[in-house]
C-alpha cells in the first residue's frame, strides 16, 4: 500500500495542502470511492442490518429478530454447520491441489520448446470456458449410466460403473477435480511468468555451488515464488470459499448434504425458502467473517516468510 | 591453483558456431584476461571452464585432468557474474554458506570462513543484511566474498566491474590485482574494456569473431601487435592505419607523432590541419586531416589550434606495417624494411 508520506503530498511552504490541490486530489479519488461505497460498503452494512431481521426479498425487514437468526444457524439447526465444514474441505483439497499441481506444470513448462508452448494453450483453455459448461461437461463425464465417458472407459476393463457424483463418498472428490482441472492452466501461467523472471545467472551460480536440483528449487526457486504463491494462496482460498455454479449444476448440494457449501446454504435461504432472508444474510456475514479472519491468520503466519524483491 | 587448457574446442548454438577448433593455454596462477568486442566468444569460453556452458567438441583440460563434463560444483572453480546473481532470498551469510554447505563443510569451519572473507572483503557487519537492502559495490562485494570462500584453484570473472560507476570501478580494480597477489591462484577475467585488460592482467588473449588475435602480456600487445585488430584494438585513441597504393598498411601509433612547422628527414612527414582539438590535461588529442586521410595525434604540446597547418613525422622506428590482411609484416633484412620505407616516402609525395 502506497502511503501518502510529506514527500509525496504537494505541500506549501509551511507544511501544510493548499485547499485547491486538496480538492482536487479528492476529486481524483472520488469515483474510485463512490463505487467503493455503492457496490461494496452499503451492501456489506445493508446484509448486517439484514441479518437481525426477518423477511425476504420483497420486504427484508419484516420483524427484528436480535440474534436469533445467528444463534439458529450456529446452535439449532445443524445445516450451515455441515456447509461451512464441506466448504472447509473442499477449499482445503482445491488449495493444496491447485496450486501444488499448478506449480508442478509451471516448472515443467519452464522451458521454452514447442511442446510447452502447445502444452500451455491446452492447459489455458479451460479457463477460457464458463464455469457452468465445464460442469456440464464433467457431469457427463462422470454420468453412471452407459454414456458416461468414464464409466465407458471402465465398462471396458470390465470394471464400474462408479457412481461418481451420486454417491456422498466421492461426489466432492469429483467436483474438486473439476475446478482444479479448469484453473490449472491459470494459475500455472502466472507461477510460469515468475518463474522466467528469475535470472539464468542464478541457478548457474547455484549449480556452481554445487547444489542439486531439489535443493535449488527449495533453496532458491521457491523462496523466490513466495510473493506469487502467497497471492495465489489467498485468492483460491477466497474464491474456493465462495464456490458455488459448479457445485449447483454437478449435484446441486447432493447427495444428502455431502456437496451442500455456504455459498448454496446462503441461495437456498436467500431465494428458495419464504421468509428467510435473514437467515441468509446472518450464514454472509459469518462468511465473509471466516474470511477475514484465514487471510489475517495467513499474513500472520506466511508474511515473514514471503520475500518481496 | 591449476592451468587450463583447451583442445580442439568447438562451441556451436543451433547452427551459429561461435568458436572453431580453439586451442588455448592459460598458465597455473596467471591472471588471464580474456577481451575483445561483444560476441567474440570470451563470455562462452569462460563458461566452458565453468561447466555452465559445455562445449560441443573438443576438451577442456584443468590440470592435465579432462573436464569437459564434469559438473560444474566438483570442478574447484568460482565464479563473479556480471549481476552478481546472489540469491536475494538468503542473507550475505546465507549467500556465502551455501556453496560450503552444499561441499558438506562442517559448521564451525564454515563459521571461521566466512568470517574471513567477510572480513577481507569489508562486510563482517552486513553478514545477517538481505542483499536487496545493499548497495551495488556492496552486492559485488558479496559475490567476491562468495567466490573467495570456496578457496577454489581457478577464480573466474565475467566482466565483474560493469556494472559499477567509474570511481569504485577503478578502485576495485587494484583491489582485484591486490587480491590477485594475495592469493596466487589463476584467475580467468573475461572484460570487453581494453583498458581493463590492459591494468590487470599478466597476461591477455584478445579475441575476435571466435579466434584468438593475439595472446600476450599488455606490453607485448602494445608494442608488438601482431595484426590490424590488435592494433587498434590497444590504445586510446587506436593505431592509425593508413592504407598504402600496394595494398598494404602502414601503422602508427598516436602518441608516436611529432608534430613541426616545419618538414624533416623522417620517413612519414606528411602536411594536415588541424580539424578538431581535445584538451585532456597532461597531453592533447588532435585530428589532422591530410588529403583524403585522417589521422589521430596524442601530443603533450596543447600550443597547437584548429585550423592550424602542421607536418606529422614519424621515425621509421615507430612505424608498423600490415598486408593485405592485415597481418603484421615483420621486416626479416634490412633491405625489406628500406623497401618498405621507400613505399612511405613515395605517399609522401603526394
Amino acid at each position: 500500500m502506497i502511503k501518502l508520506t510529506p514527500s509525496h503530498a504537494p505541500r506549501l511552504g509551511n507544511g501544510r495542502l493548499n485547499w485547491k490541490e486538496m480538492a482536487s486530489s479528492y476529486a481524483m479519488v472520488l469515483p474510485a470511492i463512490a463505487f467503493l461505497c455503492v457496490f461494496t460498503l452499503y451492501p456489506m452494512i445493508d446484509l448486517f442490518h439484514m441479518s437481525f431481521y426477518r423477511g425476504n426479498a420483497n420486504n427484508p425487514f419484516k420483524s427484528f429478530e436480535g440474534l436469533d437468526n445467528y444463534k439458529w444457524i450456529l446452535f439449532t439447526q445443524p445445516d450451515f454447520l455441515v456447509s461451512l465444514k464441506n466448504t472447509a474441505y473442499y477449499t482445503l483439497a482445491v488449495v493444496v491441489l491447485l496450486i501444488s499441481l499448478a506449480l508442478i506444470f509451471a516448472v515443467w513448462m519452464q522451458k521454452d520448446r514447442r511442446i510447452n508452448r502447445i502444452a500451455q494453450s491446452v492447459f489455458f483453455t479451460p479457463h477460457l470456458v464458463a464455469t457452468l459448461s465445464c460442469a456440464f461437461i464433467w457431469q457427463w463425464l462422470y454420468n453412471s449410466e452407459s454414456y458416461g465417458l468414464l464409466n465407458s472407459v471402465l465398462d471396458i476393463f470390465g470394471l464400474g460403473p462408479v457412481r461418481f457424483l451420486d454417491s456422498s463418498a466421492t461426489a466432492m472428490n469429483c467436483v474438486v477435480a473439476m475446478n482444479v482441472w479448469k484453473g490449472i492452466g491459470y494459475y500455472a501461467l502466472i507461477i510460469l511468468s515468475a518463474l522466467k523472471s528469475i535470472p539464468n545467472e542464478i541457478y548457474e551460480a547455484a549449480r556452481l555451488d554445487n547444489s542439486s536440483t531439489l535443493k535449488t528449487f527449495f533453496r532458491i526457486t521457491l523462496p523466490m515464488l513466495s510473493p506469487q504463491l502467497f497471492f495465489l494462496l489467498i485468492t483460491i482460498t477466497i474464491g474456493s470459499f465462495k464456490v458455488f455454479d459448479s457445485i449447483r449444476i454437478m449435484t446441486n448440494g447432493g447427495p444428502g448434504t455431502s456437496t451442500q457449501v455456504v455459498t448454496m446454504f446462503i441461495y437456498n435461504y436467500a431465494f428458495v425458502r419464504n421468509n428467510t432472508l435473514g437467515v441468509a444474510s446472518a450464514a454472509g456475514v459469518l462468511l465473509m467473517i471466516i474470511l477475514m479472519l484465514i487471510t489475517l491468520v495467513y499474513f500472520r503466519a506466511l508474511e515473514r516468510k514471503v520475500h518481496y524483491q | 591453483m591449476a592451468k587450463i587448457e583447451f583442445r580442439n574446442v568447438t562451441k556451436s548454438f543451433d547452427k551459429t558456431t561461435i568458436i572453431e577448433n580453439m586451442n588455448l593455454t592459460i598458465e597455473d596462477g596467471s591472471f588471464t584476461v580474456l577481451v575483445g568486442p561483444s560476441g567474440c566468444g570470451k563470455t562462452t569460453l569462460l563458461r566452458m571452464i565453468a561447466g555452465i556452458g559445455p562445449a560441443t567438441s573438443g576438451q577442456v583440460l584443468m590440470d592435465g585432468k579432462d573436464i569437459t563434463d564434469l559438473e560444474p560444483g566438483k570442478r574447484d572453480v568460482a565464479m563473479v557474474f556480471q549481476n552478481y546473481a546472489i540469491y536475494p532470498t538468503m542473507t550475505v551469510r546465507g549467500n556465502i554458506e551455501f556453496g560450503l554447505k552444499n561441499r558438506g563443510v562442517p559448521k564451525e569451519e564454515r563459521t571461521r570462513r566466512i568470517l574471513d572473507v567477510a572480513r577481507s572483503v569489508g562486510m563482517v557487519e552486513y553478514l545477517d543484511r538481505k542483499p536487496s537492502t545493499l548497495s551495488g559495490g556492496q552486492r559485488q562485494r558479496i559475490a567476491l566474498a562468495r567466490a573467495m570462500v570456496k578457496q577454489p584453484k581457478v577464480f573466474l570473472m565475467d566482466e565483474p566491474l560493469s556494472n559499477l560507476d567509474a570511481k569504485l570501478r577503478v578502485s576495485m580494480r587494484t583491489e582485484l590485482i591486490e587480491m590477485h597477489r594475495q592469493l596466487k591462484t589463476t584467475f580467468v577475467y573475461v572484460t570487453h574494456d581494453q583498458v581493463e585488460a590492459m591494468s590487470m592482467a599478466d597476461r591477455i588473449v584478445l579475441m575476435d569473431k571466435g579466434r584468438i588475435q593475439q595472446q600476450a602480456s599488455p606490453e607485448t600487445l602494445y608494442r608488438d601487435p601482431e595484426n590490424v585488430f590488435a592494433a587498434q584494438f590497444v590504445g586510446t585513441p587506436p593505431m592509425n592505419i593508413l592504407l598504402m597504393r600496394n595494398g598494404k598498411r602502414l601503422g602508427f601509433r598516436p602518441e608516436s607523432v611529432q608534430l613541426a612547422s616545419e618538414p624533416s628527414e623522417d620517413p612519414f612527414c606528411r602536411a594536415g590541419e588541424i580539424v578538431t582539438r581535445e584538451m585532456l590535461g597532461s597531453e592533447t588529442l588532435y585530428k589532422l586531416r591530410m588529403g583524403t586521410d585522417t589521422i589521430m595525434i596524442k601530443s603533450g604540446d596543447d600550443s597547437y589550434r584548429m585550423g592550424d597547418k602542421l607536418f606529422a613525422l614519424v621515425p621509421a622506428s615507430k612505424l608498423f606495417f600490415f598486408n593485405e590482411d592485415g597481418q603484421r609484416i615483420r621486416p626479416g633484412s634490412g633491405a625489406d624494411m628500406n623497401a618498405l620505407i621507400r613505399t612511405v616516402r613515395g605517399e609522401n609525395l603526394d
